[in-house]
């Protein structure tokens, strides 16, 4: 060893070091595995996309989907939600972000930016706060106060592009990455 | 393991094997001669009861995994068809850990109160009470992984919401509460991955407290039992011997203890359960009205008290916490309430508002008292709750300490024992 006497580092000391260099690289290669494991399996990430016909939804209708395990929200949404969820300020949102898998991080949450056609409305339907399912709202039966979802589990409370108005969740429903395959199908995921 | 040791083997064989592995040895100076003041009540017969409980979970619990399938299209099934109606003496086995549970629960609850009351975490026993607090911890996350298993609408809810508390780190660092999520279901929903895990980690968790029970018994061994009058022993005329003074009194009231046990088990295995987990998990439906078990309502009532979703996680995490500084926040050179009557009233006022806690948490998010005709949200009363709480800790437990003019303490335990009767 280095010492009051012998200033230079010995041979010892250079075995000490690498070996626990190498323990605590080895160690941390060694977790990673244990760590690993516990991401979703390659059979989770296979069941990832699904392909939806919209044909049979009416105006007005929400239906729902299961995608990844989740609920997935198609709302084809009338003129009058549409003028709605278009006559709010970005700038009058909790979250002036789009969390539109298909856009940018950075996108604002205009109305424009939460579909692709208008009419359509793809969201998934787990609520931010804590995982539960929204009601959607309709005429007959309105949910909260701003005409799209609400969450009996903790209050939130969604516009009709999904955006989050009030309550305790932090993010508008998010928008899963999709694509019109054809004019009434759409491919999530 | 105070002291030192008075074993003294009987036999040949004894003495051989005391001198290779000195276990009788330790059992003898730890459970049979073992000094303990001569005055603990009743308050103090529950660590035995807590003893009994781990006990009979990990027992119930080892047979019941002989039955369970912990699949997520099989678990309800297994539950509710093989191990409740086929398996002998299936649903007995069932209603005792689902119940045993409850009561494992009731007795730490009463365990952990009375060590507040008396004082029992403070100096030379901090480590003890934080180990304490460490086997409270790990009985919470022990019971939800087994609430998960049986796989009704409760349990899928349940599992989803509290891993989704970890979503919040989004609001820190974006994307990362939701890699951990992901990570802790193994896919992108509460799903047949996650009840593996959780199987797993249900089957595992009861050794570990095990093990730190051990650690408990140990930090309590070195400086001995506190005691309702919360002074220092002084001699050998304060105390007698764990057995058969303290084995004869933790029995008789284990013993009622197990009667109200069973008693729920014969009479009302459902009481402390909710109806909604009589239904098979469904991904698509949330129940209208998620609710955790009882014995998690207050944390449950602030989380929601809290309009914000970082600060609800925050405040409900820092109020578990909170239990483990609380040697360094009692200033007051006395341990027990007996003694300190600012504090005894502050003690009681804390209990009515964990007891107020949850039965916030146990009502609708949107709920309403209505009194005299004014209407008073319930999420009020639960802030107001919570705000107590952390005050109780942070502020009044420091400042009391400080300014209470505590009564005077007796000489010793011997003189306070032989002199007057043993109230509370």
């Amino acid at each position: 060893m280095a010492n009051a006497t012998n200033p230079e580092p010995t041979r010892r000391d250079f075995l000490y070091i690498a070996t626990g260099a190498a323990v605590t690289v080895g160690a941390a290669f060694a977790v990673w595995p244990f760590i690993d494991q516990m991401n979703p399996s390659s059979a989770v990430l296979a069941m990832a996309s699904i392909e939806v016909d919209l044909t049979a939804i009416q105006p007005g209708q929400q239906v729902i989907f299961k995608w990844r395990g989740h609920p997935l929200f198609v709302r084809r949404r009338t003129p009058k939600e549409i003028a709605a969820a278009r006559a709010v300020p970005v700038s009058a949102l909790v979250d002036g972000l789009a969390r539109n898998a298909n856009l940018k991080d950075a996108a604002p949450a205009s109305d424009e930016n939460r579909v692709i056609k208008p009419e359509w409305l793809v969201l998934v339907g787990v609520c931010t706060h804590l995982g539960c399912i929204p009601t959607v709202s309709t005429p007959q039966s309105p949910q909260g106060s701003f005409g799209g979802w609400l969450c009996h589990c903790h209050g939130s409370d969604y516009d009709t592009a999904g955006r989050i108005r009030k309550g305790p969740a932090p993010q508008n429903l998010a928008v899963p990455p999709y694509a019109f395959t054809a004019p009434t199908k759409i491919k999530i995921g | 393991m105070a002291g030192h040791s008075s074993y003294v083997p009987g036999t040949g064989l004894t003495r051989w094997l005391d001198q290779r592995l000195p276990i009788i040895r330790l059992v003898n100076d730890s459970f049979v001669a073992f000094p303990t003041p001569r005055n603990l009540n009743f308050w103090y017969t529950f660590g035995g009861v807590l003893a009994f409980m781990l006990g009979i979970q990990i027992v119930t619990g080892i047979v019941l995994a002989m039955h369970y399938v912990p699949n997520s299209e099989l678990a309800f099934l297994s539950v509710e068809q093989r191990i409740m109606r086929e398996v002998n003496y299936g649903w007995l086995l069932r209603y005792l850990h689902a119940n045993g549970a409850s009561m494992f629960f009731i007795a730490v609850y009463i365990h952990m109160f009375r060590g507040l009351y008396y004082g029992s975490y403070k100096a030379p026993r901090e480590v003890l009470w934080i180990l304490g607090v460490f086997i409270y911890l790990l009985m919470v996350m022990t019971a939800f992984f087994g609430y998960v298993l049986p796989w009704g609408q409760m349990s899928f809810w349940g599992a989803t919401v509290i891993t989704s508390l970890f979503s919040a780190v989004d609001q820190l660092v974006p994307h990362l509460g939701t890699s951990i999520t992901t990570w802790l279901w193994g896919g992108f929903a509460v799903d047949d991955a996650t009840l593996n895990r959780f199987f797993s980690l249900h089957y595992l968790m009861p050794f570990v407290i095990a093990g730190v029970v051990g650690l408990h018994i140990w930090a309590l061994h070195v400086p001995g039992n506190n005691n309702p009058l919360g002074i220092d022993v002084k001699g050998p005329q304060d105390m007698v011997p764990f057995h058969p003074y303290y084995t004869v009194k933790d029995g008789f009231f284990l013993v009622l203890f197990i009667i109200v046990y069973l008693a729920f088990v014969f009479y009302a295995p459902n009481f402390f359960g909710n109806p909604d987990n009589y239904i098979q998990a469904n991904p698509m439906v949330t129940p209208t009205d998620i609710v955790p078990e009882w014995y998690l309502l207050p944390f449950y009532a602030m989380l929601r008290s809290v309009p914000q979703k970082l600060l609800g996680v925050l405040v409900m995490g820092g109020a578990l916490v909170s239990l483990l500084f609380l040697p360094w926040l009692d200033t007051s050179k006395v341990r027990s309430c007996r003694f300190r009557p600012l504090m005894k009233q502050l003690f009681w006022l804390f209990a009515f508002d964990c007891v107020l806690l949850g039965y916030c948490g146990s009502q609708t998010a949107d709920a309403v008292w209505n009194i005299a005709g004014v209407e008073l949200p319930l999420v009020w009363i639960a802030r107001l709750g919570t705000l107590f709480y952390f005050a109780f800790f942070w502020v009044l437990m420091p400042w009391i300490g400080k300014i209470e003019v505590t009564r005077p303490l007796p000489e010793s335990i011997a003189q306070s024992v032989l002199s007057k009767g043993d109230g509370l």
